[in-house]
């Protein structure tokens, strides 16, 4: 997925020489997960650079310098590093458009490497997205397979909004269902492995059927798409696996189309459970689907701790955890 | 023995009920300090960060190196502007009063600062300004109408009432959308600047801060990123001693001037007497004339005072004396001019009065004209579907659902 992601950048950096790209060790070393490796040998310094080590400053540079007409994707090397910058992001970025009636407009991507399951503890495996689902004027993406992340990361550096793109850094190297017990596997044999050389967009705001199933639907995005899957088979439940794909803005036609069909659902996250995007979720499916369901909506999320080292796989959400909440809201 | 420790607070030196007292404040005679060339080494021009650069003498003369820059005209339209921003801040503050609008920002004492620094930026230029710069659009003959149209959010606010008044945007005028937040601007105006460096224009950039808010981690952001990337931009630092009660001396912390943050940056800083129009033009023209030329970014600290509440939301008797702006000794920016086009010969009590009336009644004329077109608390404000629009460049569903369900 990390190849899908260079290669998004650089189909977009070869078609617009707008779309710039920085952020701290993006330049030279190509940023500490190599999604930029490559990009200021074939552009040029100005196009592809390091930056300070200051949040702030990259996304406050970027809203001025999409101000002035550029399209800038930047990096945050760790979700958990975006703090320093949440001013500019949700004070600034978001609203630009709304504050000046469209006299500027503030068109960049913040790309940031999301969520755990790699020992990377409190600062290293954060998944804030509910943090910017809470902002108006933004939109929040986060992509499940390498053919997504390529056609979603285009679309996003070509929306006219800022976009937040949330890259779940467990699955740059392969589609983690959660087994942490078992072999790693990459993308190579992954039927969603495959990328498409070249130009191509997956639309923002439209969720993506993963699983058909008729007996309970699952809510997912990012590494919790692959957990749902292996939980609907080791349990053997016949669940309609949903994968969000944008959380805002979201697609309440896809979640309330399976909800009505399965009359049950389950929703997953890695992020804290409390005031997590599950929350907003629960409540969407309770407003639109309440007189078709036939059991409590149950969420399965990241306990409301700081998230542990050493405890990763005690709080990560994994296959064991939706399997118990898949069992319950089948026997409810 | 080891003393236990004590905790330093600074205080500023007078309170209300004392004498006012600015002793403490050095401020070199006009025409002392030398003007270097734009491209001189930041390491030989440090002592800049720490002098003051002042053109107008006290008896109403422009000496020094940095004069001879503006003729005749330009210094009458510049007195023009700094009156025609007075007599709107004075007219705004009482349309406030009189329930017109919610809130207003005005200049009294700062007006030079911004209204003289517009005339070295060029068209195309970008300003990333506070609420404090409205000279700005005054000095590139923005309509005062639209202006009030925004501060009274009428039906013909180019904002649509969705943003606090005296927050303009205008593109066209080089003025990029204010915020509410302090110092986030400073790193946009960087960014802006960046921009104009990589697609080779030769646009420039300004950042506008004020001695509060230097204290935020933006402005160093901004100060980082301009330096490493020798942004085509000036930093103007807008020292006018107080954010709202509290006095420069808590931003300012131990070094002795704002300026002087730039020099760990590298960037060169001047320091420059505000009230006095033709330095402010000097110096900005001399920080243009560096980026324009790609030498770099440049810092510039304005002296000044703030000699009017902070808002319409503030009374600053109640934290400094009543009589502090009047012992100012920088003085007020226009009486300044005033008395230097009256030495140029140009200029006359009975000019200035006429000035003065003129400027009121434009101002009067323009206040009557976006009346017509509704007040705060009129009937024909924006709408309640202005509120729902442009939040993105597309609604989207769940947007579009909750403007159903507002019922407008």
């Amino acid at each position: 997925m990390i190849q899908a992601v260079r290669d998004a950048m650089d189909v977009a950096m070869g078609r617009d020489e707008r779309v710039v790209v920085y952020g701290e060790d993006v330049g030279y070393f190509g940023g500490v997960f190599r999604a930029t490796q490559g990009l200021q040998e074939k552009y040029g310094r100005h196009r592809c650079f390091d930056a300070p080590i200051s949040e702030s400053g990259i996304v406050g540079t970027a809203i001025g310098m999409a101000a002035n007409g550029m399209r800038p994707c930047v990096e945050i090397q760790f979700a958990d590093y975006m703090y320093p910058a949440y001013d500019q992001i949700t004070q600034e970025a978001a609203r630009i458009r709304y504050r000046s009636n469209a006299d500027f407009t503030c068109p960049m991507v913040i790309r940031m490497p999301t969520g755990g399951g790699i020992f990377g503890g409190q600062t290293h495996s954060q998944s804030p997205e509910a943090l910017f689902t809470h902002v108006a004027g933004q939109k929040v993406v986060v992509p499940c397979t390498p053919y997504d992340a390529k056609g979603l990361l285009i679309a996003a550096i070509e929306d006219p909004d800022p976009v937040i793109f949330l890259e779940p850094k467990r699955l740059y190297n392969g589609p983690f269902d959660g087994h942490y017990e078992r072999p790693v596997t990459g993308w190579g044999k992954h039927p969603d492995g495959e990328v498409p050389e070249g130009y191509y967009t997956v639309p923002l705001g439209q969720a993506a059927v993963r699983r058909e199933g008729r007996e309970v639907t699952i809510l997912a995005y990012g590494t919790m798409v692959h957990v749902a899957l292996a939980a609907a088979e080791d349990t053997g439940i016949d669940a309609e696996v949903i994968d969000l794909r944008t959380l805002l803005p979201y697609d309440l036609e896809a979640i309330t189309a399976s909800v009505r069909k399965t009359g049950r659902c389950v929703i997953l996250h890695e992020a804290t459970l409390t005031s997590g995007f599950g929350a907003e979720l629960a409540a969407l499916v309770a407003e639109h689907c309440f007189y078709h369901l036939e059991a409590p909506i149950r969420r399965v999320a990241g306990w409301d701790t700081p998230y542990p080292h050493a405890q990763e796989w005690d709080y990560f959400p994994g296959p064991v955890r939706v399997g118990e909440a898949l069992k319950q809201t089948m026997e409810a | 023995m080891t003393e236990p420790l004590s905790l330093h607070v600074p205080e500023p030196e007078v309170r209300p009920g004392g004498e006012p007292d600015f002793s403490g404040v050095k401020i070199a005679p006009a025409g002392e300090v030398d003007r270097p060339p734009v491209d001189v080494d930041p390491a030989e021009i440090r002592d800049k960060a720490f002098s003051i650069i002042r053109v107008l003498n006290r008896g109403g003369e422009a000496v020094g190196p940095w004069a001879g820059l503006l003729s005749d005209e330009d210094l009458v339209e510049g007195l023009r502007h700094m009156m025609l921003l007075r007599a709107l801040d004075a007219r705004m503050v009482i349309a406030q009063r009189q329930g017109k609008t919610s809130f207003y920002i005005q200049h009294l004492g700062e007006e030079a600062v911004s209204t003289a620094f517009r005339k070295v930026l060029r068209q195309g230029d970008m300003n990333f300004a506070t609420y404090r710069q409205a000279g700005l659009l005054i000095a590139d003959d923005y309509p005062l109408e639209v202006m009030i149209n925004q501060i009274y959010a009428n039906s013909e606010d180019p904002l649509k009432g969705r943003q606090l008044p005296t927050l303009y945007s205008v593109r066209e005028k080089g003025f990029f959308t204010l915020s509410g937040n302090l110092a986030t601007q400073f790193p946009q105006a960087v960014g802006w600047a960046m921009a104009s460096a990589i697609k080779g224009e030769t646009n420039i950039a300004a950042g506008w801060i004020g001695d509060g808010s230097t204290a935020e981690s933006d402005f160093h952001a901004g100060l980082v990123f301009a330096s490493t990337f020798k942004a085509p931009v000036i930093l103007n630092v807008v020292n006018n001693q107080w954010a709202i009660s509290t006095f420069q001396g808590i931003a300012r912390g131990g070094v002795g001037t704002f300026a002087a943050r730039g020099l760990g940056y590298g960037i060169p800083s001047l320091r420059v007497d505000g009230n006095d129009y033709l330095a402010v033009y000097a110096v900005g023209q001399w920080a243009a004339e560096r980026a324009r030329r790609n030498l770099g970014p440049t810092l510039i600290e304005y002296v000044t005072y703030r000699a009017g509440a902070h808002s319409t939301s503030d009374d600053p008797s109640a934290y400094r004396p009543k009589e502090e702006s009047a012992a100012w000794p920088l003085g007020d920016p226009v009486i300044r001019l005033k008395a230097h086009l009256i030495v140029r010969g140009v200029w006359s009590e009975d000019r200035h009065a006429q000035l003065e009336a003129e400027m009121r009644d434009t101002v009067i004329a323009a206040q009557k004209a976006a009346e017509a077109n509704g007040t705060m608390h009129s009937d024909n404000r924006p709408s309640a579907r202005d509120m729902f629009e442009g939040v993105y460049a597309e609604m989207p569903p769940h947007l579009r659902r909750q403007r159903q369900e507002s019922g407008v």
